[in-house]
C-alpha cells in the first residue's frame, strides 16, 4: 500500500498541466507548440504514474484500495476516493488514451489551441474522478462536470453542424442526469449516507429500488447509449474533432456501463432482476437495429458510431445477465471497445486530415497508395467484427455465453450481430480501401506518417495482445466481480425467501 | 514437436508479413515454404511414430486464455489420430501449394504478401485441427475464414474478387452464428468447453439413456420437470438439448463446408489465385465442417435426429452440386462444384455414423482434388490466364505432363478401380446403403446418381480442355508452354497420393486395422454397427458406383468426342432445365432478393424513419421545435429572452436541491 495519495495525484495532475498552459500566451506558432508539448508531457506523465496504481493494486482484495477520505461539504458528504477491480482498469484506459488524443490533435487543431488543450486536460481530471469517486455526490459532480468540456470540444472545434450536435448531446445527457440527482437525494434521505461503500452494504426497500433504478437507468442509458436514446451519438461523433470522437467512444461511453455495474446492479439488485428482461430487449434491439442502420450509412464516422451503439448492446446485455461471464465480459468489452473504436476513429481522422471528407463514396482503392494504413484498418475492422485472436472477440463471446445461460432468445438475436457486423464492416472496408484507385484527387494521397504510426501501432499491439492473452484483465476484475455477484444473488435469495414466507 | 509443427507457419507468417520488404520476395518465398516443408515432414514423422507409441491422446498446454467463473479456456493442443490425419493432410498439401506458388505467382508484384497469407491460413487451420476445446477451434475456424477472405480478395483491384471475398466471409459468418450458439449450448449442458469434459459428459448420457437413447433423442419436447434447456421457446429434455446443440454445430459445419443453402460462397471463391483454391477451397478449409462433426462424434452419436439431418443435407448437396457442375464452363467452377458435391458425400457418410469412411474420403479427396486444382492452375498458366473451357481444347499435345496429371486426378475422383477415390467413395456409398436412418436409402440413391454425374462432368472437363480441336486464338496457342518443374513436382507428389493413398491406407481408415489405428478418436455408439454392415452389402451395391462411373464416362465420350454437336442440341431441347442448372438453381438471385435487398431496405428504413422521423422527430428535434413555437408566442407577450428565464430557473432548481441536501444533513 502506498503512503501517498496516488489516486488524487493522478486525478489532478492534468489540472496542473492545464494551469501551466493557462500562463502561456497563444499568439504565435512557437507558443502553440509549447502548449501542445506541455499537454502531451502532462498526459504521458499521468499515464506513467497511473501504471503505479496497477502495480500497487492487489488483485486478491475485492474491496476498495488506495482509499483517501477527507471531510468536504457539511456532514456526511466527504471527499472519498478509491479503486477496486471494476474501476481500476478504466482509470488506466483513460490515462492511456489521453496522450493519444493530444498527439492526434497536433496538426488538425489550429485555432484556439490553448483552450482546446485545457478542455482536454480538465476532461481527463473529471473522468478519472468519476472512476475513483467513492462518494456519490462527488461521483455526481465529476460525472456531470465531464459533460461541459465535451460539450465545448464538440461545440467549438466541431464540424459544420456542431452547434446542433452539441446541444443534442447536452440535452440528452443532462435530462438523464437530473433524474439521477433526484434519486441520489432520495438515497441519502433513506440511507443517511453518501458514501458508496456504505450504500453498497445498505438494503433499499424493494419498491423504492424500482424508482431509484429507473432514475439511474435514465442517466446511464443515455450515456451508454442504449436504443432508443442513442441518436445523439452519431451526430456528436460526426461533428466532433477526431480526438473528441476517440475520447467520446473510448471513455465517455464507458461511464454508463460503469454506472450500471457500480450502482444499478449491486445497490438495486431486486429491481435489476425485475428489469433485466427489459434491458435485454433494448440491448438486442440495439444490436440488430443499429447494425442494420450502420449498413446503410454514407459517412464513415457515422457508420462507426452506429457500430459503437451495437457493441454497447453487448455490454448492457452482459451486465444484466448477472453472472461472472456476463459482468467480466462486459468490463472486458468496454475496455476493448475503448481501444478498438478509438483506433477506428483515429483511422478515419487519418484520411479526413488528408481529404477533408468523410463520405464513403469519396474514397476507394486506398490500399494502392496506403498499404500500412490498409493493414491497420484491416486489423481494427476485424477486431470490431469480433474476430477471435483480437480483443473484440473475448468480450462479445463472454457476454453472449453469459446471456445464453439466462435467456436463449436474447443470445440468438445477439449472435446475429456477428453476421451484421461482418456485413457492414467489410462492406465499408471494401468501398474505402479495396478496389482500383480511380479517383483523381486520391492519386497523390500519402501513407501513414511517423506520428500516425506512433498513434496506431501501440493500439494494434494491445488489441492483439488482449485477444490472445486477456488474463491480466480477468485477474484484476475477478475478485471484485465475484463479491458483487455473491451479494447480488444473496439479496435476490433473501427477497425470495421473504416473499415465500409471506405467501404461507 | 507438436508445438513446433503448429507454430512454424505462424513464424513464417510473421516474418513474411512484417519483414517482407526487408527480406524481399525471394526471402519470403523460401522462408515460408521452407518452414512448411519442415512442418510437413514433422507431421509425417508424428503420424508414423504414433503406431509405435501407446496411442494415448496427448495434451499440450500452451497458454491460459480466458477464465471467468466456471469458464476456463486454454490455448492447448490435443494430439490423437484424428488430429494427426488432419495434420498430415493440411501440412502436406500446404507445403506443396507453397512450393507450387513460387512458380505460379512469380509475376506477381506482391508475392511476399501472398506467402504470408498462405502461412497464416495454415497456422489457423492447424489451430483448428489440434484444438483441445471448442473455443480454440472457433479461433481457428474464424482464422481460416479471415485467411480465406484475404486470399480470395488477394487481387484487390478486381471488384469481382473483392465481392467474392466479402461474400465468403459473411456467408461463413452465418455458419459461425450457429457454431457459436452450439458452443454456448455445450457450455450450458456440460459446464465446460473442453473436449475431455464434454466427451465424459456425453459418455454418461450414453450410459444413462442407453438403448432407448437413440430412439428418445428424437423427441424434442420434454415432459414435466426434466427441462434441461429452454431454447428459443422450446423446452428441451437433455437428449433434446443434445440434438439442438448438434444441429447448431452442424449449421457451422454447413457454412464452412459449403453445404446446400450456405454453399453460395464457394464457387465465387474461385476468384482467388488457383493455388489458394487448391489449398483452401478443396483440400483443407472446406473439410473443417467434416472434421468438426467427426470430432464431436461422441455428441452426434447421441442424437439420431441430428445425424438424419446430416445425411439428408449431405446427400442433397452431393446431388445438387453435381447437377450444377454438369453445365459450367469455367474450368475452376466445375472443380469447385465437384468439391461441394464430394463434401456432400462426406457428410452423408457422417450422417449414417460412418465416421471412418468420411475421414478417409477427406484424406484421399485432399490429394486428388488438390491435384486437379493445381493441374487446372497449370492449364490456366499455359493458356495466358484463360479459364473458360470453351476457349481451350486440344491442349493434350502441348502440355502432356499436365494432361497426364489431370488424368490421374480425374480417375481418382471418378473412382476408377484401385485409385484413391475408388476405396473411399465406394465405402461411403456402401455405408449409406447399410445405414439405418430414415434418409439412408435416399442418400444411397442420390450418391449413386451423383457418381454418374461426377464421372460425366470430370471427363467433360478433360475432353473440353485437352481433346478436340484448339478453340483458343492463334496468339494464345502459340504461347502455350508446359509449367516449370517447381510447379510440376508438387503435381507428381499429389498424383502419387491420388493413386496410392487408397491401397495403402484403406485397411487402417476403414478396414481391419480400424480399432488400433483410430484409438477411439472417432466414437461409435453401442448401436452403431455400420462398419461391420457396410462390408456385407449385396454385390450390386458394391458395383453400382463403378457402373455409374462407366456410364458417366460413356455419355461424356459420346457428347464431347464422338458427336460434339450433341451438347448444344440437348441444351436447346431443354432450355428451361439448362438455364436452371447454368444459373445454379437461382440461389444467388433468391438470396439477393430475400436477404441482401431486405437488409438494405430495412437498414435505410430504420435509419431515415426509425431514427430520423420517429426517435429524433418525437424526441429532441420535436421538443426543440415545440419549445421554439411556445417561445415565439411568449416572446410576443413578454418581449424577454426565454432562454434567460429558463436558465435562471435551472440555476434556481440546482440551488434549491443543494440547499435541501445540505439542509437535510443538518
Amino acid at each position: 500500500m502506498l503512503d501517498w495519495p496516488i489516486l488524487s495525484t493522478v486525478t489532478y495532475l492534468p489540472l496542473v498541466g492545464a494551469a501551466l498552459i493557462l500562463f502561456i500566451k497563444d499568439d504565435n506558432e512557437l507558443a502553440r507548440r509549447n502548449i501542445r508539448n506541455v499537454a502531451l508531457l502532462t498526459t504521458v506523465f499521468t499515464f506513467v504514474l497511473s501504471l503505479g496504481i496497477w502495480l500497487a493494486f492487489d488483485p486478491s482484495d475485492p474491496g476498495f484500495q488506495m482509499v483517501e477520505q477527507a471531510a468536504w461539504l457539511g456532514t456526511g458528504i466527504s471527499y472519498h476516493m478509491g479503486v477496486d477491480g471494476i474501476s481500476m482498469l478504466f482509470v488506466i484506459l483513460t490515462t492511456f488514451l489521453m496522450p493519444i488524443c493530444i498527439l492526434a490533435s497536433r496538426d488538425s487543431i489550429t485555432t484556439r489551441v490553448k483552450e482546446y488543450m485545457i478542455a482536454f486536460l480538465v476532461l481527463e481530471t473529471l473522468v478519472i474522478g468519476v472512476f475513483c469517486a467513492l462518494d456519490i455526490v462527488l461521483f455526481y459532480v465529476f460525472f456531470e462536470g465531464s459533460l461541459i468540456p465535451m460539450f465545448l470540444i464538440i461545440g467549438v472545434w466541431g464540424g459544420k453542424r456542431r452547434v446542433y450536435a452539441s446541444y443534442k448531446f447536452f440535452l440528452y445527457t443532462f435530462l438523464g442526469s437530473v433524474l439521477m440527482l433526484v434519486a441520489i437525494m432520495a438515497m441519502y434521505w433513506t440511507a443517511g449516507t453518501t458514501s458508496i461503500p456504505e450504500l453498497l452494504a445498505f438494503n433499499f426497500p424493494a419498491n423504492m429500488q424500482t424508482w431509484l433504478w429507473i432514475a439511474f437507468f435514465a442517466s446511464f442509458a443515455v450515456k451508454m447509449p442504449m436504443w432508443p436514446v442513442h441518436t445523439w451519438l452519431p451526430d456528436a461523433h460526426v461533428e466532433a474533432p477526431t480526438a473528441g470522437s476517440v475520447i467520446l467512444a473510448g471513455i465517455l461511453l464507458k461511464l454508463g456501463g460503469y454506472g450500471f455495474i457500480r450502482f444499478s446492479l449491486p445497490m438495486f439488485p431486486l429491481a435489476s432482476a425485475d428489469f433485466a428482461p427489459f434491458v435485454f430487449t433494448l440491448s438486442v434491439v440495439a444490436i440488430v437495429y443499429t447494425s442494420l442502420v450502420a449498413l446503410m450509412q454514407e459517412d464513415i464516422k457515422k457508420l462507426i458510431a452506429y457500430s459503437s451503439v451495437a457493441h454497447m448492446g453487448f455490454v448492457t446485455m452482459g451486465i444484466f445477465a448477472a453472472n461472472e461471464q456476463g459482468v467480466q465480459g462486459a468490463i472486458f468489452q468496454m475496455l476493448s471497445h475503448g481501444l478498438i473504436s478509438g483506433a477506428l476513429f483515429l483511422c478515419v481522422g487519418v484520411v479526413y486530415d488528408r481529404m477533408h471528407t468523410r463520405d464513403i463514396a469519396a474514397y476507394g482503392g486506398l490500399v494502392n497508395r496506403m498499404p500500412a494504413y490498409a493493414a491497420m484498418m484491416l486489423l481494427f475492422t476485424m477486431a470490431n467484427v469480433g474476430l477471435p485472436g483480437t480483443s473484440g472477440f473475448v468480450g462479445e463471446f463472454l457476454t453472449m455465453l453469459a446471456v445464453f445461460r439466462v435467456n436463449t432468445w436474447v443470445a440468438i438475436f445477439a449472435a446475429t450481430g456477428v453476421i451484421w457486423s461482418a456485413a457492414y464492416a467489410l462492406w465499408l472496408y471494401r468501398r474505402v480501401i479495396l478496389g482500383a484507385l480511380t479517383k483523381e484527387n486520391l492519386k497523390a494521397i500519402t501513407d501513414l506518417d511517423r506520428r500516425e504510426k506512433i498513434l496506431l501501432y501501440p493500439l494494434a499491439v494491445l488489441v492483439v495482445f488482449f485477444g490472445v492473452y486477456p488474463m491480466p484483465v480477468f485477474d484484476v476484475t475477478a475478485a471484485s466481480v465475484e463479491r458483487l455477484l455473491s451479494s447480488y444473488t444473496a439479496a435476490i435469495e433473501a427477497a425470495g425467501s421473504v416473499a415465500s414466507a409471506a405467501a404461507h | 514437436m507438436y508445438t513446433i509443427i503448429v507454430l512454424l507457419p505462424l513464424l513464417g507468417f510473421i516474418i513474411a508479413g512484417l519483414f517482407g520488404r526487408q527480406i524481399g520476395h525471394k526471402g519470403a518465398e523460401y522462408v515460408t515454404s521452407g518452414f512448411m516443408v519442415v512442418a510437413a515432414l514433422l507431421s509425417w514423422v508424428a503420424f508414423i511414430s504414433f503406431f509405435f507409441g501407446e496411442g494415448e491422446t496427448l495434451r499440450v498446454e500452451l497458454l491460459h486464455w480466458m477464465q471467468s467463473g466456471t469458464l476456463d479456456v486454454s490455448w492447448a493442443l490435443r494430439i490423437d489420430r484424428l488430429t494427426l490425419v488432419m495434420l498430415v493432410v493440411v501440412n502436406t498439401v500446404s507445403a506443396l501449394v507453397h512450393i507450387y506458388s513460387i512458380g505460379y505467382m512469380h509475376h506477381d508484384p506482391s508475392r511476399s504478401r501472398f506467402f504470408a497469407y498462405l502461412s497464416l491460413f495454415t497456422f489457423a487451420m492447424l489451430m483448428l485441427v489440434t484444438s483441445n476445446n471448442l473455443v480454440q477451434m472457433f479461433f481457428g475456424w474464424e482464422g481460416v475464414g479471415l485467411a480465406s477472405y484475404l486470399l480470395i480478395g488477394f487481387w484487390y483491384q478486381k471488384p469481382s474478387a473483392n465481392k467474392a471475398a466479402m461474400k465468403a466471409f459473411v456467408v461463413n459468418r452465418v455458419g459461425d452464428f450457429g457454431f457459436a450458439l452450439g458452443i454456448f449450448g455445450v457450455f450450458y449442458l456440460f459446464g465446460s468447453v473442453n473436449f475431455d469434459t464434454i466427451f465424459a459428459g456425453a459418455a454418461d448420457l450414453m450410459a444413462a439413456h442407453g438403448g432407448e437413447g437413440a430412439a428418445a433423442a428424437g423427441e424434442g419436447a420434454a415432459h414435466g420437470g426434466d427441462v434441461a434447456l429452454q431454447f428459443a421457446g422450446w423446452s428441451l429434455s437433455t437428449m433434446g438439448a443434445v440434438t439442438c446443440i448438434c444441429l447448431l454445430l452442424f449449421v457451422g459445419a454447413m457454412g464452412k463446408s459449403a453445404q446446400l443453402g450456405l454453399h453460395i460462397w464457394l464457387p465465387d471463391a474461385m476468384e482467388g489465385p488457383t493455388p489458394v483454391s487448391a489449398l483452401i477451397h478443396a483440400a483443407t478449409m472446406v473439410t473443417a465442417g467434416v472434421f468438426l462433426v467427426a470430432r464431436m462424434s461422441p455428441l452426434f452419436e447421441l442424437s439420431h435426429t441430428a445425424l438424419t439431418v446430416v445425411t439428408f443435407v449431405g446427400a442433397t448437396t452431393a446431388f445438387f452440386a453435381a447437377t450444377v457442375g454438369l453445365v459450367q464452363n469455367d474450368i475452376k467452377r466445375v472443380i469447385a462444384y465437384s468439391t461441394c458435391s464430394q463434401l456432400g458425400y462426406m457428410f452423408a457418410a457422417l450422417g449414417v455414423g460412418a465416421y471412418g469412411p468420411a475421414i478417409f474420403h477427406l484424406f484421399t479427396h485432399a490429394f486428388f482434388k488438390a491435384l486437379l486444382f493445381l493441374g487446372a492452375g497449370s492449364v490456366i498458366h499455359a493458356v495466358s490466364d484463360e479459364q473458360d473451357m470453351r476457349n481451350m481444347g486440344g491442349l493434350r499435345k502441348q502440355i502432356p505432363i499436365t494432361y497426364w496429371m489431370m488424368m490421374i486426378g480425374t480417375l481418382a475422383l471418378t473412382g476408377f478401380p484401385y485409385t484413391a477415390g475408388y476405396f473411399s467413395k465406394d465405402a461411403i456409398v456402401e455405408a449409406t446403403f447399410a445405414g439405418h436412418n430414415a434418409f439412408a436409402g435416399y442418400a444411397f440413391m442420390m450418391l449413386v446418381i451423383a457418381a454418374a454425374m461426377t464421372s460425366f462432368y470430370s471427363w467433360r472437363l478433360v475432353f473440353m480442355t485437352f481433346h478436340g480441336k484448339p478453340r483458343a486464338s492463334h496468339e494464345v496457342m502459340h504461347h502455350v508452354h508446359e509449367s516449370p518443374p517447381v510447379m510440376l513436382v508438387p503435381l507428381y507428389v499429389l498424383a502419387a497420393g491420388a493413386l496410392l493413398a487408397g491401397i495403402v491406407f484403406h485397411a487402417f481408415f476403414i478396414g481391419e486395422a480400424y480399432e488400433e489405428f483410430w484409438h477411439g478418436a472417432l466414437f461409435s455408439g453401442p448401436d452403431n454397427h455400420i462398419l461391420h454392415d457396410m462390408h456385407e452389402v449385396p454385390a450390386w451395391v458394391v458395383w453400382s458406383p463403378t457402373i455409374a462411373m462407366v456410364l458417366g464416362f460413356a455419355v461424356a465420350y459420346l457428347y464431347y468426342i464422338r458427336s460434339p454437336g450433341l451438347p448444344a442440341a440437348t441444351a436447346a431441347r431443354n432450355p428451361g432445365l439448362y438455364k436452371f442448372l447454368l444459373n445454379k438453381w437461382y440461389f444467388d438471385e433468391l438470396y439477393d432478393f430475400l436477404f441482401v435487398r431486405t437488409a438494405k431496405w430495412l437498414g435505410r428504413f430504420l435509419w431515415k424513419t426509425g431514427d430520423g422521423k420517429i426517435i429524433d422527430g418525437l424526441g429532441p428535434d420535436g421538443i426543440s421545435a415545440r419549445v421554439l413555437d411556445v417561445t415565439d408566442r411568449v416572446v410576443r407577450l413578454q418581449t424577454g429572452y426565454l432562454y434567460h428565464y429558463a436558465f435562471a430557473m435551472l440555476i434556481g432548481v440546482a440551488l434549491l436541491v443543494t440547499w435541501m441536501m445540505l439542509g437535510g444533513a443538518n
